[in-house]
């Protein structure tokens, strides 16, 4: 290792006495302000605030959510490094004892053997030739007689602390001029004979101290990235956190525009982001809905009730005989009815788009709603000169809402059946689609101009050639909800010469068998 | 016949028992769920017409609920200006036997409280239907008038025989629809007039006397000359 590092422990122990006289030095502090400045004692824990979200929204540090996410953060970091660390002194320091250990006990087993097969001059003269081949010049050996004189070994005399046999001491020994430390074991020998055995550990010591040391910084480092990178997680929460709430504040005031910024990163915050800001684009288009019929109201209804208004004033002023003001109540009266029947759709429609109506769905054939249609509407073809043909699959299932389909087909027969010319032939055709179904009706009418097709679904939208016959400017409003519903579009194309409505319609459920 | 009107609506209410006296039924009102659960519980009507949103702690719903579960089968129309589908099938559920919601025509609601109040006291199931010379017979499915034989389409089939069912009743439109056609809207044409004529040109062109008549502002009532 050719870093050095200093010694922690000294360091400690000066810290924990400064912290002492630190501490004693702000009681004194405190004493003194309290004594001269009672009123201006800053409550520290009070006041360490931050703001978090939005102006008026204060959140304490400790229970701010990011705080809490930093700190199980960095308290984890902490943990697994502390751990780590641990384990590496085990595998290293540790490793280095144990290896002195099993050393000396295996140079026992051997000398012990030497000295059962040769007898003490064996012993002695191998004893010698260990100390002579001790390369690393660590080891310690000395033999003693029963009288405690040295026989063999390079230690002058027994150490008067070594006492019990196959008891580890540390030992202290001089050595070539040196203090060193030194790790012994004795062993008895039969003969009333005695053997220590030791090595010199201060290298290995000093090594270990080392390790320690830089372990206990490696801990320290850890500790200190860990809050920094808490910090920094916190910083990141906080953005993103105050994004959203940035948002919500924003739209709560009015601001409807206002969306969660997405970072393209694609993670789980933008997923949040793009579930949230789906949100809102729901909510403003059920919004703008609500505007444009609370419009649509104030501009559309007008004017049959002023025209209903105006006939009832009319008949009170001028009317000479009871026929005439029967007659003129009677217009007033179905003027009204119109009016409720444009409620009616309106507030139909509205149910649609809101999308309660789910619940029921069920799995229908078209194929027979179809035909009754054009059953009811055949006669209404025929009498106007007109013929409606019908086809489709033998069989057609779809989950969906029987009343509302069979009310959407209505209004668009309804509507083709209106705008074609005597001698015409009105479509209504049904066929499977690789995702659901597609239905279908076309006529032979002046169809729609490009300019008006995108606007036509608008409610109470009314083309120029529409505007001179009856009608409420719902009909395809309320088509158009109902493909809605369903998941599926409303698509209006030009039939040459005519108009052709189409309803896609996903199949909306598997395993379909009806 | 004896209905029992529970509406709070003073307006409402006035029209609708003054109306119905005039068609010479014979009326109670109650303007709380309270009264109208205790006059529904302890006499016998022919049909109610009960609202859904009721002063005095017991609205439509609990009424009709309470009255259902004493076993009490009288005839209910629920009159409400709730008009969404699922409150119409919540009212259904309940037990209420039809549901008109405001505002309505006083035709409509005439018409269907006659025909439910009909319904009430239905015979025995019966396979023969005969309105002065014309014969519907449900078994064979064979229409005849004056002995001759008519053919029909099945749909014009059905359309007869519901008018025969109400025979001598208003039958509005929107009943037509209903019962005929099992659609719950109101398509913008006339279609059901048309249906109508067809049907009146199979059954009264050809004879001397018409059985098919059409009621100014209500709908359409099939009676025999003089009944």
């Amino acid at each position: 290792m050719g870093v050095t590092l200093p010694n922690l422990a000294p360091g400690l122990a000066r810290a924990r006495r400064a912290m002492r006289a630190g501490r004693r030095g702000l009681r004194r502090g405190r004493d003194w302000l309290l004594a001269h400045v009672p009123h201006q004692v800053p409550h520290w824990a009070r006041t360490l605030r931050l703001r978090l979200a939005g102006p008026g929204q204060k959140v304490t540090v400790f229970r701010s959510a990011g705080f809490r996410f930093a700190s199980i953060y960095a308290g984890l970091l902490v943990i697994s490094a502390a751990a780590l660390a641990m384990f590496l002194w085990w595998a290293t320091a540790g490793l280095l004892d144990r290896e002195t250990e099993a050393a000396i006990r295996a140079d026992a087993q051997g000398l012990s053997e030497r000295y059962a097969d040769g007898r003490l001059n064996a012993l002695i003269s191998t004893i010698d030739d260990r100390i002579a081949q001790n390369v690393d010049d660590d080891a310690i050996y000395l033999l003693v007689d029963g009288q405690m004189r040295p026989r063999a070994g390079n230690l002058s005399a027994w150490p008067a602390i070594v006492v019990e046999p196959n008891v580890w001491y540390p030992l202290p020994v001089q050595r070539a001029g040196t203090r060193s430390l030194a790790r012994a074991m004795r062993f008895d020998l039969p003969g009333d004979f005695h053997l220590l055995i030791g090595r010199d550990v201060r290298v290995r010591a000093q090594l270990r101290d080392l390790l320690t040391n830089a372990l206990l910084w490696a801990v320290l480092v850890v500790v200190a990235m860990a809050s920094m990178g808490a910090f920094v997680a916190r910083g990141l929460f906080q953005r993103t956190i105050a994004n959203i709430s940035d948002t919500a504040t924003a739209i709560a005031a009015g601001n409807f525009a206002e969306r969660v910024k997405i970072s393209g990163r694609g993670d789980e915050f933008d997923q949040l982001a793009e579930t949230i800001n789906d949100m809102l684009d729901r909510i403003a288009r059920l919004m703008d809905g609500v505007r444009q019929v609370s419009n649509a109201i104030a501009h559309d209804l007008r004017t049959p009730i002023a025209r209903a208004r105006s006939r009832l004033e009319d008949a009170a002023l001028h009317a000479r005989t009871e026929d005439e003001l029967s007659a003129a109540i009677d217009r007033a009266m179905s003027d009204l009815d119109g009016i409720v029947a444009i409620f009616q759709a309106l507030l139909r429609i509205a149910e649609i788009e809101a999308g309660s109506r789910r619940s029921a769905f069920a799995v229908i054939d078209l194929t027979p709603l179809l035909a009754d249609l054009a059953e009811l509407y055949e006669a209404v073809a025929e009498d106007a000169g007109m013929h409606l043909t019908v086809s489709a699959p033998p069989i057609l299932p779809l989950h969906g809402d029987r009343e509302l389909l069979q009310q959407a087909l209505a209004n668009l027969l309804d509507n083709a059946l209106k705008f074609s010319p005597p001698g015409g032939t009105v479509r209504l055709a049904a066929r499977a689609t690789a995702g659901g179904a597609e239905l279908q009706v076309a006529d032979e009418g002046p169809g729609i101009p490009a300019a008006d097709l995108g606007r036509v679904t608008e409610r109470f939208f009314r083309g120029e050639q529409a505007r001179s016959t009856p009608g409420s400017g719902l009909g395809l409003a309320l088509v158009q909800a109902v493909a809605h519903l369903h998941h599926g579009a409303l698509i209006l194309s030009d039939a040459a010469p005519g108009l052709r409505a189409t309803l896609s319609l996903p199949r909306g459920s598997d395993n379909l068998h009806a | 016949m004896r209905i029992l009107v529970v509406e709070d609506d003073k307006d409402v209410a006035g029209f609708v028992v003054r109306g119905l006296k005039e068609a010479g039924h014979n009326v109670e009102h109650a303007d709380n769920g309270r009264d109208g659960l205790f006059l529904a519980a302890s006499e016998a009507f022919d049909a109610v017409i009960l609202d859904r949103m009721l002063p005095g702690g017991i609205d439509g719903l609990r009424l009709l609920e309470t009255l259902r579960a004493q076993e009490n089968s009288v005839p209910v129309l629920f009159l409400s200006a709730m008009a969404e589908v699922d409150d119409r099938v919540r009212g259904l559920k309940a037990g209420g036997d039809d549901y008109l919601t405001k505002p309505f025509a006083f035709s409509e609601l005439l018409a269907r409280v006659e025909a439910l109040a009909r319904r009430g006291k239905a015979d025995a199931p019966v396979t023969k239907l005969t309105v002065g010379d014309l014969e519907l017979d449900l078994l064979s499915r064979q229409v005849r008038r004056a002995g001759q034989k008519i053919d029909l389409q099945p749909r014009e089939f059905r359309l007869l025989e519901y008018l025969m069912r109400h025979a001598g009743q208003v039958v509005t439109r929107t009943m037509l629809l209903e019962g005929v056609w099992d659609y719950h809207f109101d398509p913008q044409t006339n279609v059901i007039d048309v249906h109508v004529s067809r049907l009146r040109q199979k059954i009264d062109k050809p004879f001397d006397t018409a059985l098919l008549h059409t009621v100014r502002n209500a709908g359409y009532m099939l009676r025999a000359e003089g009944a």
